[in-house]
């Protein structure tokens, strides 16, 4: 589904990425993971369109989207969250995940501006479908709050609600778990296999709680300052000598 | 009673009707019309600003080319007002067009620097080319439709105040729709509006596409008033003046344009018996609006209101 080809990307003298490939099947939990700067991040960004790579191409159900804008990225069914919380603090729960409809719906501003009924049947339509988002993720009872409103967990939750509104096939979760507390944290990973086997949603996940990575994931990348150190399930990552020098450290017990 | 944008319109609406059952002289009314002329100007720059976050001080270009393309063609060309000020409309927003597709790369100074230099430069142009140079020029046909002509000030009062609540129904309805809620997003996080699929820089250019179309009504019906135009009243003054209407009345609030065009438009009226200090007290009170209300009059209210409530 993901075809990441030969990525480089400098900032500046720093080379955040090198030479990076591998390749994400349809259906599967991803993850990235690796110490702080070892490109993560970089990675999501060039997937998502925010970065264009130097070198390299990205290519998405056989297009090739390095070099296209994040909207049109989104457009073709990749949506994302961010590792900090980016939602839209001013508008209400509900609103925040209407705006996630935007994408799917195409009302032009003289049909909005003069309520049409085309326009009026899609915002109804816009509703409905966010409410049922909402119920999906379980927020309904915050329905009219502002998104700046919440904790934590639930701005994550929301986020992640936002982003499945754009009907993504691909799902890119940026260090979803961080700011959780343990219950939260077990409850993300159920949604998260929820939205794979429910949703039929492929997804990228980068995280630094390893319980959480080891218990969902299918299939692991492991970067190390911008370089690609492994690729395997959680179990050949777990046994992997160089993944446990660089990154998960010697004393397993204190990691899984 | 719920304060929704519903009531207030019924409510505002209600008062537009009376009030020249009680403010008679045609004095008072012609403020009035003033107050709605602005208020379209200031309607638009809410939407830019207050929605879409983009700062311009180049409303009165807009404004300029509103009343003179529309006096223009409805002199020489004799073309119906109505038609003058559709095609006024236009020609304003391909310059919108025209200015947004580089200027809206830049951000709040900067944008607001490049917009105060587009203002100058169509005062520039109606001062060097346009009919009478600097001293402008008259005989502009009042407004008319089907026949009928807006001759009295009451007559125009009562259409410039129906066209101030079109445009504020069509912007209200824009601001609950997709396309406002897309212009809000990106007021909050516009990383994450790209992300979910706005088409940012485009939503950017539609929005002032639209202030510039507002501006542009209001240009043509202040022409199609007063019937006789100059540069001077689309000088940068007159852009200050609007972007100081939307910040008093209220940023966030559509009807803080409404309201802050109205107080602005009759409060020099109002300061005239302290003769040559009318701006100094014109200054104090602005001061002291922002340093008090600085979220602006109608969001103050609404929230002050909103307590009350059991």
């Amino acid at each position: 589904m993901l075809h990441i080809e030969n990525i480089t990307k400098y900032f500046g003298g720093l080379t955040a990425l090198e030479d990076i490939s591998f390749f994400v099947k349809e259906g599967i939990i991803e993850a990235i993971i690796g110490p702080n700067g070892a490109g993560k991040t970089t990675l999501l960004n060039i997937i998502s369109g925010i970065y264009a790579p130097d070198k390299g191409s990205v290519r998405f159900k056989g297009l090739e989207i390095n070099n296209t804008s994040p909207y049109q990225i989104a457009k073709a069914g990749i949506s994302r969250t961010f590792q900090h919380v980016e939602l839209f603090g001013n508008m209400t729960v509900l609103e925040n995940i209407m705006v996630g409809r935007y994408l799917r719906t195409k009302a032009g501003l003289f049909a909005c501006g003069f309520r049409l009924p085309s326009a009026s049947a899609e915002e109804r339509a816009i509703k409905r479908d966010s409410e049922q988002i909402l119920e999906y993720i379980g927020l309904s009872h915050r329905r009219n709050e502002k998104a700046s409103s919440l904790p934590i967990g639930e701005e994550r939750k929301l986020e992640i609600g936002r982003a499945i509104a754009t009907e993504p096939s691909l799902l890119l979760l940026d260090e979803p778990a961080s700011g959780l507390n343990e219950v939260e944290t077990s409850d993300l990973s159920f949604f998260i296999k929820k939205l794979r086997d429910q949703k039929n949603i492929t997804i990228i996940l980068v995280e630094h709680d390893m319980r959480l990575v080891m218990d969902i994931s299918d299939s692991i990348v492991v970067l190390d300052f911008g370089k690609m150190l492994a690729e395997g399930t959680p179990q050949e990552i777990q046994n992997n000598k160089l993944v446990i020098d660089a990154y998960l450290g010697e004393d397993e017990e204190v990691c899984l | 009673m719920q304060i929704t944008n519903r009531n207030i319109f019924i409510g505002f609406s209600i008062i537009i009707i009376i009030l020249p059952l009680i403010f008679t002289s045609s004095y008072s009314l012609s403020i009035a019309t003033f107050s709605a002329i602005n208020s379209l100007i200031a309607i638009g720059l809410c939407v830019l600003m207050g929605y879409a976050g983009q700062v311009s001080l180049g409303q009165a270009g807009f404004y300029g080319i509103g009343a003179y393309v529309s006096s223009i063609l409805s002199i020489h060309l004799g073309l119906p007002v109505i038609f003058a000020c559709i095609v006024a409309m236009i020609a304003s927003a391909l310059s919108a067009v025209i200015l947004a597709i580089p200027a809206l790369r830049l951000k709040g100074h900067y944008l607001a620097v490049a917009t105060l230099g587009f203002g100058e430069i169509i005062h520039i142009i109606l001062n060097e080319w346009g009919p009478g140079g600097p001293s402008g020029f008259g005989d502009i046909p009042r407004f008319n439709l089907f026949g009928f002509v807006f001759d009295t000030v009451m007559e125009y009062y009562y259409l410039s105040w129906f066209v101030v609540m079109i445009v504020m129904a069509f912007s209200i309805n824009l601001i609950n729709s997709r396309f406002g809620r897309a212009l809000r997003s990106i007021h909050d996080s516009e990383i994450a509006s790209n992300a979910m699929g706005v088409d940012v820089p485009k939503l950017k250019i539609k929005a002032f596409v639209l202030s510039a179309v507002f501006a542009a009504l209001g240009g043509s019906l202040y022409a199609h008033y007063v019937t006789f135009i100059s540069p001077s009243s689309f000088s940068l003054f007159q852009s200050v003046l609007v972007l100081m209407m939307v910040v008093v009345g209220g940023i966030t609030n559509l009807w803080g344009a409404v309201v802050g065009s109205i107080i602005i438009t009759i409060l020099p009226e109002l300061l005239r018996e302290f003769k040559e200090y009318d701006i100094l007290v014109y200054g104090i009170i602005l001061i002291l609006t922002l340093l008090f209300f600085n979220k602006g009059l109608v969001p103050i209210v609404i929230e002050k209101l909103q307590k009350v409530k059991p």
